[in-house]
């Protein structure tokens, strides 16, 4: 009887597994990136301050294909919201506090940020 | 004025998505309105306290803080959506016959309930510690609060609140035999896009570090940012540039659930209909 009702289970897994073979179409095209994951470079250290509502430096530089971690202290009165829709990050930063904001490797491009609660106060990476 | 409407619209409109999505879920299961607004009075509460120790929250586990805790209200939805998909998976059925044999008089699916109040608390905690941080910081900068940024904090939340009543509505709208179809999978897509933002904020952490690489970029068809992308990204996890992880995690979710979902799915017997 439990023979029966394991044989049962495993039916329905594989059967699951047939049916979802699509999602593992959609991963298959990560597979060959599994292999370059060991790339152990080094990461790419930025910074940069919020005061009064301006970035400083409001444009930084980072090699391609490198992670990049970016230092923002906010020296305004203010509390920030360090944002960048390019890169795909957010990060509320309290007044006086620095944050570290990890960035993964970026194609050589232009890439917009901006303190999202005073848009006023934008800036950009550029990656050669 | 329009600054406010628009951070408050922004993050009422995400939280408002799913608390449609629940509302038009929990359709007809008696005590859902207690449960749901007791999820947004969570949810609002949750945030005020978020936004207060903001500051000693982001300095935890070496200034990854915010993140972390981002990740793990994030997971805890996850779970909690599995859970009611699969509960739903095996005594949705049951639930839908008893609810048209028993009228109102249903005390069934308060567990499943309670899990989805946590996923509304947790919707609305999120979006909201931004808001209030966002409010009291304009309000201490200015030196107390003015009209303008009452009356346009109120205006984005009531637009915010017309996106979840739109959500409902549309969702009625579906014919009842496809309604728990159509709602299992809005809810499973939604897990696995939760799953996938945790891995995102664990990558802007450092904490998740392999895989990191952009497996493709649609960005030139729907920004992400963008009104309809924000849509999508909350409702469907849509993200024009996912990092390898974050699609495999997004897989990987999708695949659990409807895995749970079949090995505990009610036993197909054939009972005579409830008339």
């Amino acid at each position: 009887m439990a023979e029966i009702r394991l044989a049962g289970m495993v039916n329905r897994i594989c059967a699951f597994d047939r049916r979802h073979f699509l999602s593992f179409l959609l991963i298959s095209p990560a597979l060959p990136l599994l292999v370059s994951v060991a790339r152990g470079e080094d990461t790419v250290a930025l910074s940069l301050t919020i005061k009064d509502r301006q970035f400083d430096p409001a444009e930084l530089h980072a090699p391609p294909g490198r992670a990049i971690e970016i230092h923002v202290k906010n020296l305004n009165p203010i509390v920030s919201e360090f944002e960048s829709s390019d890169l795909h990050l957010e990060k509320i930063i309290p007044v006086g506090k620095e944050a570290v904001i990890r960035v993964r490797p970026q194609q050589p491009g232009r890439y917009n940020f901006f303190d999202d609660f005073h848009r006023e106060t934008q800036g950009v990476l550029v990656v050669p | 004025m329009l600054a406010a409407l628009v951070i408050v619209f922004r993050e009422v409109f995400e939280a408002g998505l799913i608390i449609g999505i629940v509302m038009a879920v929990t359709t007809g299961v008696a005590g859902r309105a207690a449960w749901i607004s007791g999820g947004v009075t969570a949810g609002v509460l949750g945030a005020c306290v978020v936004a207060v120790f903001t500051s000693g929250l982001s300095q935890l586990f070496g200034g990854t803080g915010q993140e972390v805790f981002n990740a793990g209200i994030l997971g805890f939805a996850v779970l909690m959506l599995t859970w009611h998909n699969v509960w739903m998976s095996r005594h949705g059925r049951e639930l839908m016959a008893e609810l048209r044999a028993a009228g109102e008089a249903v005390v069934a699916g308060s567990k499943s309930l309670l899990a989805l109040a946590i996923v509304v608390a947790v919707a609305v905690l999120r979006e909201g510690s931004e808001v209030v941080l966002f409010l009291f910081g304009v309000a201490a900068a200015q030196g107390g609060g003015s009209w303008a940024l009452v009356a346009g904090g109120f205006a984005g939340l009531l637009l915010g609140s017309l996106v979840c009543l739109l959500t409902y509505l549309g969702l009625l709208s579906i014919p009842s035999r496809y309604l728990f179809g159509v709602t299992s999978a809005l809810i499973a897509l939604l897990a696995a896009g939760m799953a996938a933002q945790a891995i995102a904020f664990l990558e802007q952490a450092n904490i998740v570090t392999a895989l990191d690489q952009t497996v493709w970029d649609t960005s030139w068809i729907l920004r992400d940012s963008s009104f309809l992308g924000r849509a999508l990204h909350t409702l469907i996890g849509y993200v024009d540039q996912p990092t390898a992880m974050q699609v495999v995690v997004y897989a990987l979710t999708l695949s659990v659930i409807a895995m749970l979902m079949k090995l505990f799915a009610a036993p197909q017997t054939h009972r005579p209909r409830a008339a």
